[in-house]
């Protein structure tokens, strides 16, 4: 139960940051998600970004900055592994199953559904 | 012309007006004066663009209909849209085989076609025009804004693209409501940059049409019974009015904005109201002509305003040009 | 236009810039940023669900692939949400509590592929599938090879 709200807490908090940026700076959903992702890279960068998962988990995996975190950890790995080819592809390779998908069901509902009116 | 503005020497008169609205629009506060409400803006196309071109064909044959005359009794039709190259005039024209003028000045349009119209039935060379624009939420969201089923949120200041089209039948033949004079607007830019702050961008250009208006034909505010801008929204109706008393005119009281008119800015959640090339037409055509017949408004000063922006030069980071053109409706005693 | 009246244009443009800063309406800051914690904390919750729920059904799965059938399956909701034309709802209360977490990724990516598929598959849908999501696919990947290029020069720091 105690998780669920630890959950929450990470979560909204990153989402309440995002809505800040919106609020004061007008910003539209491409730059947000680039802010998020990228603060995603540096946090697991320099090695802060776990302390963070441990406590929050899933509000700290789901937001886009597990993404960006996700890539990070999955290029210094892949780097330590595999050397230069490793630094190219691995972060890539981490999160190839989520691009992977929204490009894939993009298609497919792309392909059957319509816009609705608003 | 002196300051920019024009009388009609020739008695021009509004011998017709058709109005088409979607269902939004149908359930907003002027849903009577409408001539036609549209269930489903799709119109049953393949497409909101091909929808669009639908709803205004069928408006202007609406209105050769109610005027009781045939396409070849149509000198011209002046009009516009929102889309890329106009194409919604473009291919509505397509269904018709009276000349065809297309014109564009973003949300201003309509009032840009009343003038040219005016000016052609004054010049005795045309009898009888239309003076039509169009717009359509869907084809201007995506042209303009977003996906349709982008989940962003709409900021305090975003405006609703009306789904509509209105157009006027302007002849020399003797009726109620009279065009007598109107001050054709220039280009006015104050430095606004975020194309989120419609109003914000287009006061000044009323301002300066309106300095233009006073000026040139010696009225003041009072003259009217109603001054009616086009889509400032409510935020820019309360600029225009501010920046009017530093030029000591006072608004107050004879000021509404179409924006404002067309939708119930709280139970239909739009904070600032509707815009689009559609929305001072359709309002003008179906709310306040049948106002002026009932004699409710005697004198009204039309401005339709427009925000001369792309998505390029937005993106360019360039500010916002706008223009606002005035255009005066006089209603005559019957005789 | 000469240079005095650009000047006198400059000082009446920031003259307006600050009424309008002054005037308009400015964003409901508390009622928004309530939405946004409320809406990203249960769908970061619903994410913890199911990470719990796939731990428990597939407990020989190792933890990475796991985490990666969640985002798979957060994925797959969200587009399924934008095709029933629902999701933008969501988004439109939720704000930033919606965009923030991986959902407004896919429904940035699916919104644009419904709504270009008028002007045909190739031409229409796939080409413009990225208008609002290119620039994380571009930084991403490019962060992720910087990263890389680090890890190479500086090996050390991240054994």
């Amino acid at each position: 139960m105690l998780t669920y709200l630890q959950v929450f807490l990470v979560g909204g908090l990153f989402c309440v940051i995002g809505q800040i940026l919106i609020n004061t700076t007008k910003m539209t959903s491409a730059r947000i998600l680039v802010i998020f992702l990228m603060a995603g890279v540096f946090l697991e960068t320099i090695g802060l970004y776990q302390y963070i998962e441990s406590f929050g988990k899933a509000g700290a995996t789901v937001p886009i900055i597990g993404f960006g975190s996700a890539l990070a950890k999955g290029a210094i790995k892949g780097t330590l592994e595999n050397g230069f080819l490793g630094a190219i592809t691995a972060g890539y390779e981490a999160v190839s199953a989520g691009l992977a998908g929204v490009i894939f069901l993009a298609f497919v509902i792309g392909l059957i559904c319509k816009s609705k009116t608003k | 012309m002196k300051d920019n503005t024009i009388f009609f020497n020739k008695k021009i008169y509004i011998e017709e007006t058709a109005s088409t609205v979607a269902k939004k629009e149908g359930e907003g506060p002027l849903r009577d004066y409408f001539d036609n409400v549209i269930e489903d803006d799709r119109l049953g196309q393949k497409s909101y663009e091909l929808a669009e071109i639908k709803m205004h064909t069928a408006t202007l044959q609406l209105l050769m209909n109610k005027a009781k005359i045939k396409q070849n009794q149509v000198d011209c039709v002046f009009c516009g849209d929102l889309m890329d190259e106009i194409v919604g005039c473009n291919f509505t024209m397509k269904n018709y085989e009276i000349p065809f003028m297309g014109i564009y000045n973003a949300c201003a349009t309509y009032g840009e076609g009343l003038i040219l119209g005016g000016i052609s039935i004054e010049s005795g060379l045309m009898n009888r025009v239309i003076c039509s624009t169009s717009s359509h939420f869907s084809t201007a969201e995506r042209q303009y804004r977003f996906p349709l089923e982008l989940g962003n949120q709409r900021t305090p200041l975003s405006q609703w693209t009306v789904t509509g089209v209105g157009a006027t039948l302007l002849s020399t033949n003797k009726n109620r409501v009279r065009m007598d004079c109107a001050t054709v607007g220039r280009v006015v830019d104050y430095g606004v940059k975020d194309a989120n702050d419609m109003g914000g961008a287009m006061a000044p250009a009323v301002r300066e049409t309106l300095l233009s208006h006073f000026k040139g034909t010696g009225r003041t505010p009072e003259y009217y019974d109603l001054i009616l801008t086009g889509d400032l929204g409510n935020a820019g109706s309360k600029i225009l009015k501010i920046l009017m008393r530093e030029d000591n005119y006072e608004l107050e009281g004879i000021h509404n904005d179409c924006g404002s008119l067309i939708f119930n800015a709280k139970a239909q959640k739009m904070e600032q109201g509707g815009s689009g090339a559609g929305c001072s037409s359709s309002v003008f055509n179906g709310y306040i002509y049948k106002k002026m017949l009932g004699e409710r408004y005697k004198k009204v000063l039309l401005i339709p305003t427009g925000a001369l922006l792309s998505k390029t030069s937005a993106l360019q980071s360039q500010s916002i040009p706008a223009i606002a053109h005035a255009v005066s409706f006089i209603l005559e005693e019957n005789d | 236009m000469n240079q005095e009246t650009d000047k006198k244009n400059k000082e009446r443009n920031d003259e307006y810039l600050q009424l309008l800063k002054k005037e308009m309406p400015k964003s409901k800051h508390l009622s928004t940023m309530i939405r946004a914690f409320i809406v990203g904390g249960i769908i970061c919750c619903f994410g913890q669900l199911l990470t719990d729920l796939y731990k428990y059904w597939f407990n020989k799965i190792d933890i990475e692939d796991i985490k990666a059938f969640v985002t798979l399956t957060i994925i797959a909701i969200t587009a399924i949400l934008t095709g029933l034309g629902v999701y933008d709802k969501i988004g439109a209360f939720g704000g930033a509590g919606s965009i923030v977490p991986i959902t407004g990724f896919a429904n940035s990516v699916v919104s644009a592929s419904i709504e270009h598929n008028r002007e045909g598959v190739v031409l229409g849908l796939c080409s413009n599938m990225f208008t609002v999501a290119g620039p994380v696919i571009v930084f991403g990947i490019s962060a992720s090879i910087l990263v890389g290029v680090v890890t190479l020069i500086f090996p050390g720091f991240f054994m």
